[in-house]
């Protein structure tokens, strides 16, 4: 096991390589706008601009670049620094990650419950008038765009412009640290619209899963040794149709935190999302590099960690 | 166990079972009123194809066809209790407990994601107070129970890290955990090796003369009844059509389906030149099942009436424990056995004995309604 999950990390390191790589022939190679021209401001002196480029290292050769870009990132986690504001990347990242951990992770404790939930249920009565309902609702909520829905919700419930006035609107977000309550009515609508799509997909994922699992040979032994039937399907169903959802649950998370752009900007959230928003719009190519990155990683990692924990979840897999 | 007064108080009476379930092409008859008795510590086995309804009949007695929709009518008689008409929550307190099942295929009947001692402290404690220590050890006496080498160390493994046929004695080892009265075992041995099938079966000889349980033997092969069962019940279309000791029912089938089973089995004593005999046609359909006897599209012997009349389970005449379903004479059926006895094939047979066959008899009979009969070999 431990050699599995050592193997499995320098994988991980190999295509975090693989993925700096990319980003670097995406932001330096491929034509953009100069940054050095970026830097200098409004008037563009050549000998500033040549000054520029020698303290970024622009002048050095495109391996070389490449070496230092990658030196930086594995020995110092140097992300560069921001055009605009020259503020390390490394920092704007970090001091914008607790907002998009509130969001995202909040998000996916409402769609675990829910979309497990209904997926259970209409598994369990498949076919019936409420099965039929939820999968239709599911449908719909999976097509629904977020800023769509995030709209929606505002107008509907936000406290200064809904119909309705509810819950905090956009622009809203404080800190956990700061004022817990505050935070958590804050993040109340975010959390229902990062939640709605996935939590849709997950219970149309596990009702099928469940409805499979629940026709197995060993269900008709659980039952046959007098279980009851709540115990039968949350324990010896549950058990077996679950994984899936663990697969897709690490992907969905990781690719939450780097890319919850639209939630972010529609509510007004500084998290990593925002401040990519804003840095795209900009040019501020060091940020998005940054935020690219940080996505990349997070993927590679929730990859890591699904793949060990399907070895837990399924014994077959451990030992083979 | 065969004397008068105990054979009047059977463990399980089946009584006219009927289970039907409603499907899109139609109603299938599964099973189409059954009747059969099991004594205290004695052995029944029910044979038949794939399809005959003795799978559905053994869940039918645990309750486990009525998650799935099913018409069940009749009576199941357990220890003086009628299994249909009990609640799910009363029955629950006897599935596992006092009638417990082994399935088929062990591997798939076990939950790949749990220990096997997982299962059985599981199987223990749904129907004991036990704490979890003493249904571990019970777990690991089970299994030392049932052959299992080493049971301190296996009781930790998977399913997966099992052979198949420490699979199926750990199912039984999980059957066995509150010693039930009743075990139903269905098709125990057919996903296993032939050499394991023997372990299995003298495992469950052994432990039914330990623990005095009754036992359903439920399966396709007449050579494993031959060695375990008590007495025999023939199933075919969904109903029971011999029913006999094992003694009388191999001495003297008096079923053509019966006969049909004990031709297609190869056997040690019988000369090699002799061939084996299939039995022509496939099982009917349990939708529209043939009109009359459900066999006689199949059977070498029909005549033209057997497509109109439906033929019931009666004891014979000279041997009441001995019911068959069947419309031919029983004195033409006693010499189409002996002539089959002597190594002669199904038609031969039937010209000795000078019945005409099927296609010709249903010509000159007329009968416009008459299925054409499959008239195969």
């Amino acid at each position: 096991m431990t050699r599995y999950i050592i193997r499995r990390l320098l994988w991980g390191v190999v295509l975090l390589v693989l993925v700096l790589a990319l980003l670097f022939v995406i932001f330096r190679i491929l034509p953009t706008a100069d940054p050095a021209k970026l830097r200098a401001g409004r008037i563009q002196n050549p000998k500033i601009i040549a000054e520029i480029r020698h303290d970024l290292g622009l002048d050095k050769s495109l391996p070389a670049q490449f070496w230092i870009y990658i030196k930086g990132i594995f020995l110092h986690f140097n992300l560069g620094y921001s055009y605009y504001s020259n503020a390390p990347v490394k920092e704007l990242i970090f001091n914008r990650l607790p907002a998009t951990l509130s969001l995202v992770l909040g998000g996916a404790v409402i769609w675990l419950f829910t979309g497990l939930s209904i997926g259970i249920i209409s598994a369990r009565r498949a076919g019936s008038k409420l099965d039929r309902a939820s999968m239709g609702t599911a449908l719909v909520l999976v097509s629904a765009p977020e800023f769509w829905l995030g709209l929606l919700v505002l107008f509907f419930f936000a406290s200064d412009i809904g119909k309705v006035h509810i819950f905090p609107g956009a622009g809203s977000y404080v800190g956990l640290t700061t004022a817990p309550d505050k935070w958590f009515t804050s993040l109340i609508m975010p959390w229902v619209v990062v939640a709605a799509g996935t939590a849709a997909i997950y219970a149309r994922l596990l009702r099928g899963s469940l409805i499979e699992t629940m026709g197995e040979d060993y269900i008709r032994t659980a039952r046959a040794k007098g279980l009851s039937e709540r115990r039968v399907v949350l324990r010896h169903g549950l058990r077996s149709a679950i994984n899936p959802i663990v697969t897709v649950l690490g992907i969905d998370i990781a690719v939450l935190l780097g890319s919850s752009v639209l939630v972010e900007t529609v509510f007004d959230i500084p998290g990593i999302g925002r401040l990519n928003y804003v840095a795209i719009t900009h040019s501020d190519f060091p940020i998005v590099q940054g935020t690219v990155l940080f996505a990349a990683m997070f993927v590679i990692l929730a990859n890591i960690i699904v793949d060990i924990a399907y070895a837990y979840l399924d014994p077959r897999v451990r030992y083979s | 166990m065969s004397t008068p007064s105990s054979a009047a108080e059977p463990l399980l009476r089946v009584e006219d079972l009927r289970v039907e379930f409603p499907t899109e092409d139609g109603v299938v008859h599964a099973v189409d009123g059954v009747s059969y008795e099991v004594q205290r510590g004695r052995t029944l086995g029910i044979v038949g194809e794939s399809g005959s309804g003795k799978t559905v009949s053994s869940l039918t007695t645990l309750g486990l066809t009525r998650t799935q929709g099913a018409r069940i009518s009749g009576r199941i008689l357990f220890d003086g209790k009628d299994l249909v008409a009990l609640s799910e929550s009363e029955l629950r307190t006897i599935r596992g407990n006092e009638i417990a099942m082994i399935f088929q295929d062990p591997l798939s009947s076990l939950h790949p994601f749990f220990k096997v001692g997982a299962q059985l402290i599981e199987a223990v404690r749904v129907h004991q107070d036990v704490s979890k220590g003493a249904a571990r050890k019970r777990a690991i006496e089970l299994l030392g129970l049932v052959g299992i080498p080493d049971p301190n160390r296996r009781v930790d493994e998977y399913p997966h890290e099992f052979s198949g046929g420490m699979r199926q004695r750990a199912m039984i080892a999980m059957a066995l955990s509150n010693e039930p009265q009743l075990l139903i075992a269905d098709e125990p041995t057919t996903a296993l090796d032939v050499t394991v099938q023997a372990q299995i079966l003298a495992l469950l000889e052994r432990l039914q003369q330990e623990l005095g349980m009754a036992i359903v033997m439920i399966t396709h092969d007449l050579g494993v009844v031959a060695e375990m069962a008590d007495d025999i019940a023939v199933m075919y279309a969904g109903r029971i059509v011999e029913n006999a000791s094992a003694e009388t029912l191999f001495a003297g089938p008096e079923h053509p389906y019966t006969w049909g089973l004990l031709k297609s089995i190869p056997t040690l004593t019988g000369s090699r030149a002799q061939p084996l005999v299939p039995i022509s046609g496939s099982p009917p359909s349990l939708i529209n099942p043939p009109p009359g006897c459900h066999f006689h599209p199949r059977c070498p012997y029909s005549q033209p009436d057997h497509a109109r009349i439906d033929p019931q389970l009666r004891p014979l005449p000279d041997a009441p424990s001995h019911q068959v379903a069947c419309l031919l004479e029983p004195s033409v059926r006693k010499r189409l056995w002996d002539e089959l006895g002597e190594g002669k094939t199904p038609e031969q047979a039937r010209a000795d004995v000078g019945l005409p066959a099927p296609a010709e008899a249903l010509a000159s009979a007329a009968d416009p309604v008459g299925d054409a009969p499959e008239v195969g070999l």
